[in-house]
């Protein structure tokens, strides 16, 4: 379970760049909520992510995770509660290491890290059967460089490094964008067989109001740095996408700034 | 004066010892250059702090071993430092180094107590010794190999994972709850723990340690680094595994100590030594940029354009 208690998180304050990007935002996810996450430029969907995940301090508000109160502790310590996927398939992995040395790293998420082997021969032998079960010819790659991959191959390694150890919550910040069409379809389709397989409770933020309604159990709407809008079970089954323009305007007064979510 | 080919070939063991040991100083600037991704430039002051330390503890009583491993343990908390300096108080890596190098000189000149201090391999009993040159090699040579297993093991362990992760994507290695700063200040130890190490035999082996003796000893391993990684992927292409990698960075120091050796055969100036070094590194710098570039330089692309006209 995540909760989030009215927090507020403004850049540069008191310059000429202020901005306020999170203006008391409270949300709380159940065990197994599948939620995306939608909003214009500038909505504060991804600072909401990085408050969650610990990449700066909030200004103010709580952040619990199963309980525990994480508002105090830095990224690398929150991040034994949870498993990330970035827009940009760079980021996730570890170029310069070997696809097995990137899942090791991941399996050891959250515990300490000492002096035994890195990677063990066993493990080895349960990463290959976890990739053959994303069919892309990584499991006989084991030990190719990450560097060599696609960003599709990326994505779909780093969504497989943030569940293998069964996080509290998997945070998705548009991790499909930077990839093709068909590309992006497989690597969602990996994330709902993933998130339903595992039981994860999940954030997904997306720019595609197909996949926001498509993808889900909870849909939210985020503007100037609120939730203007908080749909789930039955209503969010009978979306549509002109419903989610409607009331966009109808609750923000103003037209969804998207380009790339109103024509996809 | 005519030259005797056999003097270069005289020059050679002393030369393929000196490059043994700058072999050790070289894994050191491979950690934070290569590994951690990191330009630190501690190790111009930490390596003479090496000299430094060891010579005046074994002047002081200390048997040589205890001398060499105290010169590991103030160089790597000299690496501590600058990662503290970079970490905590948020100073660019490089000016990190920079700050940390200036301030060991105070430090060296402190522990010598002067710029420079002798010690004789007649009256005290040192490790290695120039005036033995064929345990000189040996020895140099077996810690060369104890340092690269060792480097080998503990780049293999989840601790020196989290570090080869740190200097590859520290995004991804936060995200993978691994505490990058703290990474960061255990490789810069160990690499200025090295490089002290370094310094520390060389003192011996040339008998005296000199404030100055680590000026410019980045560019060595430098040097070095580059020009195993060069040749090693010339000749092992992508089967360049860790290990090899290692004996490649200390290959390259001896090729550099010898070609120093052909220089100096040849009666260049000995003021020049340093101006030669930088054109050295600047060439096998540039190397794999001019090799990744052949044939696609917009130069190359008017050729083509102006031919299919």
């Amino acid at each position: 379970m995540i909760k989030i208690t009215d927090i507020y998180k403004t850049f540069n304050p008191g310059t000429i760049n202020e901005k306020h990007a999170l203006n008391g935002i409270s949300l709380e996810l159940k065990d197994q909520d599948f939620v995306t996450v939608i909003g214009g430029n500038g909505a504060g969907k991804s600072t909401l992510l990085n408050a969650l995940a610990g990449t700066w301090p909030v200004d103010s508000g709580r952040i619990e995770i199963d309980g525990i109160d994480v508002t105090g502790l830095p990224e690398h310590k929150r991040a034994k509660y949870l498993g990330r996927v970035f827009q940009d398939p760079m980021t996730g992995t570890a170029a310069d290491m070997e696809i097995e040395e990137n899942l090791a790293l991941a399996a050891r998420r959250g515990r300490g890290r000492g002096l035994g082997w890195g990677i063990t021969s066993k493990e080895k032998e349960h990463y290959k059967d976890l990739l053959k079960t994303f069919d892309l010819g990584l499991e006989n790659r084991l030990t190719a460089k990450v560097g060599l991959l696609s960003g599709g191959q990326r994505q779909a390694l780093t969504l497989l490094m943030a569940t293998l150890q069964k996080p509290k919550a998997l945070l998705l910040d548009e991790h499909t964008a930077a990839l093709d069409p068909k590309t992006a379809e497989n690597v969602l389709k990996a994330t709902d067989r993933i998130v339903k397989e595992n039981g994860l409770t999940t954030l997904m933020i997306t720019h595609n109001m197909r996949d926001a309604i498509a993808h889900g159990n909870r849909l939210i709407m985020l503007n100037e740095g609120r939730i203007i809008l908080d749909i789930s079970g039955e209503e969010k089954k009978r979306l549509t996408i002109e419903d989610l323009l409607h009331k966009f305007e109808e609750v923000s007064g103003q037209e969804f700034s998207n380009d790339q979510a109103i024509l996809s | 004066m005519a030259l005797n080919f056999m003097d270069f070939v005289g020059a050679i063991p002393g030369n393929v010892a000196l490059g043994l040991i700058w072999g050790i100083m070289a894994i050191g600037v491979f950690v934070t250059f290569k590994i951690l991704n990191f330009a630190d430039l501690t190790v111009d002051g930490s390596f003479a702090t090496g000299g430094a330390t060891a010579v005046v503890l074994i002047l002081n009583g200390w048997s040589a071993p205890a001398a060499l491993l105290a010169a590991f343990a103030v160089g790597a908390l000299a690496g501590f430092c600058t990662g503290l300096l970079h970490t905590m108080l948020g100073i660019p890596d490089i000016l990190s180094g920079i700050l940390m190098q200036i301030a060991l000189y105070s430090v060296n000149l402190n522990i010598m107590g002067g710029a420079n201090k002798a010690i004789s391999v007649d009256q005290y009993k040192l490790i290695i010794s120039q005036r033995y040159l064929n345990m000189a090699l040996i020895i140099s040579l077996s810690f060369v190999l104890v340092v690269m297993v060792l480097c080998y093991w503990y780049f293999g362990t989840e601790q020196g994972c989290a570090i080869r992760a740190t200097g590859s994507n520290p995004a991804m290695s936060r995200a993978q709850g691994i505490n990058i700063n703290a990474m960061k200040v255990i490789a810069l130890a160990i690499s200025n723990g090295l490089v002290a190490m370094a310094g520390g035999l060389l003192s011996q082996f040339q008998g005296y340690s000199d404030i100055n003796m680590g000026r410019g000893s980045i560019v060595i391993g430098l040097a070095a680094v580059i020009i195993g990684e060069v040749l090693g992927s010339a000749i092992f292409g992508k089967r360049m595994n860790f290990m090899i990698r290692l004996a490649f960075v200390t290959i390259g120091a001896i090729i550099y100590y010898l070609v120093i050796g052909l220089v100096l055969w040849l009666q260049m100036p000995t003021d020049d030594l340093k101006l030669f070094t930088a054109i050295i590194v600047a060439v096998f710098l540039a190397i794999p940029y001019i090799k990744g570039k052949a044939g696609h330089s917009f130069a190359a692309a008017a050729r083509k354009g102006a031919k299919n006209d």
